[in-house]
């Protein structure tokens, strides 16, 4: 499941341009995360803030 | 908002701006939609963009210049620094923009044109019948209406999802996007007049941190890293904040700005049936600078220009819409953008010790005759081991 910190997130849709599911959104000030995530851990990588986080399963 | 335009804008950038504002001097009834609730804001960008490319489009305006850019410095990892000064070729003058007034300003050209804008308002899906788009699904306040129209230009920046819903592959591989921060700080010792580049693996793995001057004592200073160098504690928040803290540890910072430039190849089909891909959608920012202003405003212009040809004709299948994708590719644009990847290509393999070579070589060029291909040349001449690893790029210099 990807974890969005948002208080840390600035909005800038950089994660979105990476996502090779498609799966996340920027509405305005609002990032969204939809249900075809599979967890690969690319728009986490590639977040110059460090807002996102893959958390494992429970 | 009508419900039929014959031409819908996805995005309210540049591109957007220049595609609606084109299509809408030749005619079209156009339609530009914004999904945030203003236009040029929030900034995602340096704001750096050479005088010679903006006067293609329009006269400059003071309103929308924060500063005249004559130098360019390059600083080396080992720190050995030169300056590049505009009667050399390759540097050229230029300004540092305000984006918010300059991207409302394109926007307002393009409603005076007699574009319809909507802002605040989102495309969610593309219409699509007979398998080409034909407008699109757009949301506005909680409810979300159709939108038909004969093409559509999908000009909707380094987030772009339109040209994807409409079957296109645009996801940037992680290696290809670099990821910025950027401060705007003041109460800081710059030189006004000049852009400085700080290249290195310690400063900016496969990037560079800039220093924009907006001002007196007022700059744009950011950083952008690939997208495999960057990890938890090694982020460009990271880098930026201790650049600043050993270079401007007295400034104030008064915005920040993030975001993801593309510098992969541009898609490799900028068309389909009634759509048309422009500016950062299209992938089509420099590889080597990062830069996409003008990038975006030259194919948003084509684009607009193109549309209205195809619809003149009666033809905005893909092949009708064909034009476009040849046109700015066999451009000058087009050239240096593949010119540029392979160039690029070769830059990120560079080590530090390689980069402060070929630094400490620019000084050494005649600089009447500065060009990259000089570069390159006086650092085979330097180390003709280098030759084999050049050859690739040589022949496109
Ligand atoms: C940190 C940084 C520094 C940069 N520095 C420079 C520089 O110095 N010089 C330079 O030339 N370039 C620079 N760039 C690149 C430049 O900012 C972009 O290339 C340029 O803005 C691209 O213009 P565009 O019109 O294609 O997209 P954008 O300017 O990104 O505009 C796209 C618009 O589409 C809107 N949108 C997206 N999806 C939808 C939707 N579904 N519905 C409605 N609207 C939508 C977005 O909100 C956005 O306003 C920089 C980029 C970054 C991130
Ligand atoms: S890349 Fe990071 S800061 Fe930017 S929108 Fe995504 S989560 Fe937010
Ligand atoms: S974890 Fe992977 S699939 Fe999920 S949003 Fe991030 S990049 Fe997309």
């Amino acid at each position: 499941m990807l974890l969005i910190r948002r208080d840390i997130c600035g909005y800038c849709g950089c994660c979105v341009s990476v996502c090779p599911q498609g799966a996340l959104e920027l509405i305005d000030a609002y990032l969204s995360v939809g249900e075809d995530c599979t967890g690969c851990g690319i728009c986490a990588r590639a977040c110059p803030l460090g807002a996102l986080e893959v958390a494992d399963e429970a | 908002m009508k419900p039929e335009y014959d031409l819908l804008v996805v995005g309210g950038g540049p591109g957007g701006a220049l595609a609606a504002r084109t299509a809408a001097e030749q005619g079209l009834s156009v339609c530009l939609v914004e999904k945030r609730p203003a236009i040029g804001v929030p900034v995602r960008c340096a704001e750096g963009v050479g005088r010679d490319l903006l006067t293609e489009f329009m006269d400059p305006d003071p309103a929308w210049i924060s500063a005249e850019v004559e130098r360019a410095v390059l600083v080396a990892p080992d720190g050995y620094r030169i300056t590049l000064e505009p009667s050399m070729a390759g540097c050229e003058v230029g300004y540092v923009l305000d984006r918010k007034r300059f991207d409302r300003d394109l926007v307002m050209q393009a409603a005076n044109a007699g574009a319809d804008i909507q802002v605040k308002t989102r495309a969610v899906a593309p219409i699509v019948k007979n398998g080409a788009v034909a407008g699109a699904l757009l949301e506005q306040q909680g409810s979300v209406s159709e939108v038909l129209a004969r093409v559509v230009v999908a000009a909707d920046g380094v987030e772009s999802k339109f040209a994807r819903w409409a079957g296109l592959e645009t996801a940037v591989p992680l290696s290809e996007i670099e990821t910025c921060v950027q401060f705007l700080m003041t109460g800081i010792e710059i030189d006004p007049g000049a852009t400085v580049f700080y290249l290195g693996n310690e400063v900016a793995p496969e990037g560079y941190v800039w220093i924009f001057p907006k001002g007196d004592r007022t700059a744009n200073v950011g950083i952008g890293i690939s997208g495999k160098k960057c990890r938890s504690g090694s982020r460009p928040i990271d880098y930026l904040n201790r650049f600043i803290k050993s270079s401007f540890p007295e400034g104030r910072v008064l915005e920040w700005v993030m975001g993801g430039v593309p510098v992969c190849r541009p898609l490799e089909r900028t068309v389909a049936d009634g759509l048309i891909v422009v500016g950062d959608a299209a992938r089509v920012s420099d590889p080597i600078t990062g830069g996409g202003i003008y990038n975006a405003m030259f194919t948003g212009r084509l684009a607009g220009k193109i549309a209205a040809e195809a619809i003149g004709r009666g033809d905005v299948s893909a092949d009708g819409l064909m034009p476009y994708d040849a046109g700015w590719r066999s451009s000058k644009l087009g050239m240096a953008l593949e010119r540029n990847y392979r160039v690029k290509e070769y830059f990120i393999t560079l080590s530090d010790e390689k980069l402060n070579r070929l630094v400490h070589s620019v000084s050494q060029i005649d600089l009447a005759q500065f060009s990259v291909l000089g570069i390159i040349t006086e650092l085979v001449r330097q180390d003709p081991s280098l030759l084999l690893e050049l050859r690739a790029i040589r022949k496109l210099l």
